[in-house]
């Protein structure tokens, strides 16, 4: 008994320190955030349940649930919680979390398409939308760039698919990278 | 004249949404708003980085915001997903002192500095607010009357706050609709999500999400849709033919810009702003206005 109690209050300190992940201890489980939620039903455990069982110490159960990685932070649930909590940024601090101990949920592409976005941001600093999808195929799944192929030329005839990315000036695109790397060596959020 | 710092986004700079800068930046220009692009800005970041990794996010976003605090003035975007990264990249500096000391840190490396000071706004608040439905309705030119619209605000331009219209319930785009001459229409959905860039990895779900947007557009008797978000642009016209597809829907629903809308009102043309680039023709809809 006393180990599982060590356990959850390891589990919380863990998420309230990370920016966003602080007030999910003041969380009263009305349930307003599932029922506000439009993929709540596509989640392997719904936005109160999956806070009860980080408060419980679930670890492992919660940073590899798919979740959080349904959450399309349209922030209907933040806007509506009685008691602040902040559910989607509460989803974006255990996405990160799951990240950064590479326990992300084999159930969904999400993280990998989040990776394939941040790839481009972090090395030219913008994300054409072009490369940014067959770089995402590829990690994936190429075989659905096939499948994508009928919308593509659509995008195309109607002028609107560039294949050109933006560049900034490399100054530019070296100072970005400069303050990323540092950011990388600075660590994590907390 | 009034001047403002512009953020166009990827999407609207080099994507898919090219037709929503070059109306908006017309439609500016002819109610005398000087929108100056921020030289060398980088991607906002959106929620994808957020989700991976927050702290490099905060740093490209707040990049952004130190390059932009340097001219003073207030940065607007078309973008609703770089309105609610850079909005919240403000309010996580203000919140956590920690969080800002290694941002700070980190932008320093770059010969940068950030103190808190920029407004970001989304370009619909500036039309809106600083310029004012009656400014904009002295400037129509096309009788739209008849034409009815139904206004999709989507979340991150409203949501999580504060913001300039009603969270759940907001009101500035269908008043905007009026001044223009044309009609809002009843649109229930009106601030519920399109599925954003699930669409990407999960289509199935996105694809629910907008069956049900357009279904409720349509239900108040929409003839178009007008959005303020790229993103919200291309789920709901480009994946319209998959909705139909997966749902045996029937949707014809051409989904414009608020922008392009604006600009039809001013007396603009159809290539002009654009409104050829939609996947869903809004041709034969806007017969009746448009002199041949």
């Amino acid at each position: 008994m006393e180990t599982k109690v060590q356990r959850s209050n390891t589990f919380v300190e863990e998420i309230c320190a990370i920016p966003g992940g602080e007030r999910i201890r003041d969380c009263i489980q009305c349930g307003t955030c599932s029922a506000s939620c439009p993929n709540a039903g596509r989640m392997d455990h719904t936005p109160r349940m999956l806070i009860a069982m980080a408060r419980a110490g679930m670890r492992e159960e919660v940073l590899s649930s798919n979740a959080m990685w349904f959450c399309a932070s349209c922030y209907l649930c933040t806007v509506r919680c009685p008691r602040d909590v902040k559910p989607t940024e509460l989803m974006h601090a255990l996405e990160c979390l799951a990240v950064s101990r590479r326990l992300s949920s084999e159930r969904t592409r999400t993280p990998t398409m989040y990776r394939s976005f941040s790839d481009f941001v972090y090395s030219i600093g913008s994300v054409p939308e072009v490369g940014f999808m067959m770089w995402f195929y590829l990690l994936s799944n190429p075989l659905r760039a096939l499948r994508m192929a009928p919308l593509a030329l659509t995008l195309l005839k109607h002028g609107r698919m560039s294949v050109k990315a933006r560049r900034l000036k490399p100054e530019a695109e070296r100072q970005l990278r400069a303050i990323l790397d540092k950011a990388e060596v600075l660590g994590g959020m907390s | 004249m009034r001047y403002y710092t512009y953020f166009p986004g990827c999407s609207v700079s080099h994507g898919g949404a090219k037709a929503y800068g070059s109306s908006a930046l017309a439609v500016s220009k002819a109610l005398d708003v000087e929108l100056v692009e921020l030289e060398d800005w980088n991607c906002c970041g959106s929620t994808p980085y957020t989700s991976v990794d927050e702290l490099a996010s905060l740093c490209t976003s707040a990049r952004n915001l130190a390059l932009a605090e340097k001219r003073g003035l207030d940065l607007v975007t078309p973008c609703s997903a770089c309105h609610v990264i850079l909005s919240r990249t403000n309010s996580y500096l203000k919140e956590y002192p920690e969080l800002r000391a290694k941002v700070d840190d980190a932008l320093a490396v770059g010969d940068l500095e950030y103190h808190g000071t920029v407004r970001v706004r989304h370009l619909l608040d500036i039309f809106v607010n600083d310029i004012g439905n009656d400014e904009i309705a002295s400037r129509v030119k096309r009788d739209l009357s008849g034409l009815k619209v139904a206004a999709y605000y989507g979340c991150q331009m409203v949501r999580p706050g504060p913001s300039f219209d009603h969270p759940e319930s907001p009101q500035s785009l269908d008043r905007l609709i009026e001044s223009l001459g044309a009609e809002a229409t009843p649109f229930p959905l009106k601030a519920r999500c399109c599925g954003g860039s699930l669409i990407i990895s999960e289509e199935d779900v996105a694809l629910g999400l907008i069956n049900k947007l357009l279904d409720s557009a349509v239900a108040g008797g929409a003839e178009c849709i007008i959005t303020v978000c790229p993103l919200c642009q291309t789920n709901l016209d480009v994946y319209q033919g998959r909705v139909n597809k997966k749902f045996k829907t029937h949707y014809n629903i051409p989904v414009l810009f608020f922008t392009q809308l604006m600009g039809l009102a001013m007396g603009m043309g159809i290539k002009e702003l654009g409104i050829e680039k939609g996947i869903v023709s809004a041709e034969k809809m806007l017969a009746r206005y448009i002199e041949r």
